[in-house]
């Protein structure tokens, strides 16, 4: 052992735990070679594996920590807190999946405010008895002292809207193969420029769908189907068949998990290098292979089946679209 | 010191989504008052609003990745009802099938990684080795084989559902996959596989009550008993099912208090507020909210492995019915009120979705074609349930004509075992601590308390070492802090 460890670091935030599993599933995805990379890490800081304590963290050198792996969005002040102590310790901050990379699924809070959700989780809800309207508190005097809770922020952001942040792994959650593409592009050195998504190419999602022999040179669909009320053929292109798939404007990398068990892609991925706005970049594409002719109402039946567009073009990435959320009037 | 004290206990594995214990003494250092608190809340019944119902399986999974197959189940089967679609019976069973490789995998994960190093490693046992680690070099053999019949049935998981974490198979009136014959007998194997695994778990847990006296102490300690409701799905024999059937509710004394249809939920499950915590009380209706107290008149119920047990009058598979039979002979009381036994019901529980995947995996009928009934009627209201592996889960859907979401409700197990976490906390924090002793292997005590329910507080409590770092801060009752303890 002349080579010296790499020390890294995991950390969630706002997050439903899927990352932290994807992490172990890459580790076992490596089979036999599990022990050799484990052999080069060294992991100075993962809450949910092992015991090491926010001071542990403060007691090391400024960027010694090789790299920090930051999963979840952000949503709260001690969340905010970390990453950028965790910031000044890295020499690289990665984004680890779709919530810190793009703010995620969590981040389609932001079409709603604090209190909206707490009149109906509080107040509103089927099963609710609270006959005074009773509502969490930050601080609360009960008979035997002072209880606190910590505020519930209104929005939440993706990693790089709080801190500099070096790379993304994208995917909710990322693959195993994109951990460990990832995670071997970190220990070889061999980086990409600064701000650059690694573990997955920079092909459309397409481009490794098994079905994408089927797919035509030129898509024309006269309407959108749903998944709801139709079932695409299991072979054959499913956007060709006029089912909304994100394929050909989502990143590779995956797999094509879903594709491969007949659910078309819904774009955990996000966008390809250069695209600002995945969403955006999403309806334009299927704007594209729309075949109507021009008047309103051709095109508002041709559209009558994608009645949520937020949800199906923003799923993963609301947080980062060019528009972030609503503004909720008072 | 004659002065009221408060402890603070804070588990900082998590951020968001941990409990927070805080616990205040008397002038005397006993135990006023311990309370558990939920900083966690993200408001997925109001961001679901306007979303396309058959995105709701692959919207509401992240809510949890440790259990995204049970928010998948339960939103496919309530949009089934929204439109009013009866599925095939292959696609019902292949939703079972693949419900059942999750129960197995995610209560083995539980029972090894979380909660198993309190018993297999010791209660008392050094912070250093009561972790995975620790299981690791006492259990090697054990160990090995966990990691490979986990991987396996996340292989097969992957194979029906796409991925493991956040599946993606269910839609509407059916699945979207069939069962190749090849998939099939690849499924047997792991099952089998499973079920020698989940056998063997039995056997450690056996072996361990009979020979380790302190194991045997705490799985009877009267400090983890409450007397309460409890609540579960079963089958028309009354038989333990995770995937469908009536919810059953027994009182403490094991008479049956409702059996009922998921769409009457709100006839028997209300839910109360209180200001302290972002988590709501589940209550049994008809009973009443009477404040954090067990017994008869207390709606406070209880979900998850052994209020199943409690709430079922048996196992529908040969293996797992034995060894439900032992533990009620072990336990000489029927349902049975020690919150430890938690841990032995889940060993049950394993064994009976090990037993249930063979059983469909060697039913010819799971390799047929037919696997969707496509939805024609308008949607508008869809009610369902499953039993995820922390209890009974609803999911309840509201939508226009267009299948747009317009009233989501939830009812998350974890949620409706609170107010019992809120008890035992209280009940354990005041027979483990008394005038002003506290030790790390007494704040485990506590913290075992919750663990034996696996609260899914967005997976806040799913520490890989089994243990939560916790920080203590003793104040006196002018609230100055006079002492800080940490166990990390």
């Amino acid at each position: 052992m002349s080579k010296e460890k790499v020390k890294v670091a995991f950390y969630w935030c706002a997050s439903c735990g899927g990352c932290e599993e994807a992490v172990v599933d890459a580790l076992a995805f490596l089979e036999d070679k599990m022990l050799d990379v484990l052999e080069q890490l060294e992991i100075v800081f993962w809450p949910v594996a092992i015991d090491m304590k926010r001071s542990d963290v403060e007691a090391l050198k400024d960027g010694e920590i090789v790299v920090s792996f930051i999963n979840g969005a952000i949503r709260l002040s001690e969340q905010e807190d970390m990453v950028k102590l965790l910031r000044r310790k890295s020499k690289i901050v990665i984004a680890y999946g779709a919530c810190s990379y793009m703010g995620g699924i969590p981040s389609l809070a932001n079409l709603h405010d604090r209190e909206k959700i707490f009149n109906y989780i509080y107040k509103e809800a089927p099963t609710i008895v609270n006959p005074t309207g009773v509502v969490p508190q930050t601080e609360v005097e009960v008979p035997e002292g002072k209880l606190e809770l910590p505020l519930f922020y209104n929005t939440v952001r993706a990693l790089d809207q709080v801190i500099d942040v070096d790379y993304y792994i994208p995917g909710c959650p990322p693959a195993p193969e994109t951990t460990v593409n990832a995670l071997q592009a970190l220990l070889s050195g061999q980086l990409p420029p600064k701000g650059s998504v690694i573990g997955a190419g920079n092909r459309a999602l397409c481009d490794e769908c098994p079905l994408n022999e089927t797919k035509p040179e030129k898509i024309a669909i006269t309407e959108f189907k749903r998944l709801a009320t139709s079932a695409p053929e299991p072979d054959k292109c499913f956007l060709a068949q006029g089912f909304v798939c994100m394929g050909p404007v989502t990143r590779e990398g995956c797999g094509a998990r879903c594709i491969k068990v007949n659910r078309p892609c819904q774009g955990c991925y996000g966008p390809l290098d250069n695209v600002t706005d995945y969403g955006a970049r999403a309806a334009s594409y299927l704007a594209s292979i729309l075949d109507v002719p021009p008047d309103s109402k051709a095109i508002e039946k041709a559209l009558s089946n994608l009645p949520d567009p937020i949800g199906k073009f923003y799923m993963f990435s609301l947080a980062k679209s060019l528009f972030k959320g609503k503004v909720v009037k008072k | 010191m004659s002065e009221g004290r408060e402890i603070v206990v804070d588990p900082i594995t998590r951020l968001e989504g941990h409990g927070k214990i805080t616990i205040f003494l008397d002038e005397k250092g006993n135990v006023k008052r311990a309370y558990f608190q939920l900083p966690e809340l993200r408001g997925f019944e109001i961001f679901c609003l306007g979303r396309e119902a058959e995105d709701m399986p692959i919207i509401t999974p992240r809510i949890c990745g440790v259990c995204p197959s049970a928010h998948h189940m339960a939103s496919t089967k309530a949009t089934d009802d929204l439109y009013k679609v009866d599925p095939p019976s292959t696609a019902k069973k292949i939703r079972e099938l693949f419900y059942n490789l999750f129960m197995c995998e995610d209560h083995l994960l539980h029972i090894y990684i979380l909660a198993g190093p309190d018993f297999l490693v010791g209660p008392k046992a050094p912070k250093a080795e009561r972790n995975v680690i620790g299981i690791i070099k006492r259990f090697k053999d054990v160990a090995l084989k966990l990691i490979k019949v986990r991987k396996d049935i996340r292989d097969i998981m992957q194979l029906i559902g796409g991925k493991p974490i956040h599946p993606v198979l269910g839609v509407p009136g059916g699945v979207t996959k069939q069962i190749t014959e090849e998939d099939r007998k690849k499924i047997v194997e792991v099952g089998k596989e499973t079920l020698d695994f989940a056998l063997l778990t039995h056997k450690i847990f056996k072996d361990l009550m009979e020979k380790n006296e302190e194991v045997r102490k705490i799985m009877f300690s009267e400090a983890y008993r409450e007397e309460t409701y409890y609540m579960g799905l079963v089958d028309d024999k009354n038989r333990v099912n995770f995937y469908d059937g009536k919810i059953r509710v027994v009182d403490p004394k094991g008479n049956e208090h409702a059996k009922f249809d998921v769409h009457d939920y709100v006839e028997y499950i209300a839910e109360h507020v209180e200001p302290w915590t972002y988590m709501r009380m589940p209550f049994l209706r008809k009973i009443g909210w009477a404040g954090l107290k067990d017994g008869p008149d207390s709606g406070i119920y209880c979900v998850a492995p052994l209020a199943r047990l409690n709430a079922a009058d048996g196992m529908a598979t040969p293996r797992a019915q034995e060894a439900y039979e032992e533990l009620y002979e072990l336990y000489g009381e029927r349902p049975i009120h020690y919150t430890m036994a938690f841990h032995l019901a889940r060993v049950v529980e394993t064994i009976y979705s090990a037993e249930r995947v063979i059983e469909l995996a060697e039913d010819p009928e799971i390799t047929d074609p037919n696997i969707r009934t496509l939805p024609t009627e308008t949607p508008s209201v869809g009610i369902a349930v499953v039993e995820a592996p922390r209890g009974t889960l609803i999911h309840h859907y509201e939508t226009d004509e267009k299948g747009l979401l317009t009233k989501v409700n939830l009812i998350v197990a974890t949620q409706q075992n609170n107010p019992r976490i809120c008890l035992d906390i209280d009940k354990a924090a005041k027979a483990f601590i008394k005038e002003g002793k506290v030790d790390e292997g007494i704040l485990n005590m506590i913290e075992m308390a919750f663990r034996a329910y696996d609260p899914c507080h967005a997976c806040g409590t799913h520490s890989v070492p089994g243990t939560i770092p916790l920080v203590i801060e003793i104040y006196d009752n002018k609230r100055k802090l006079i002492k800080k303890i940490s166990n990390f």
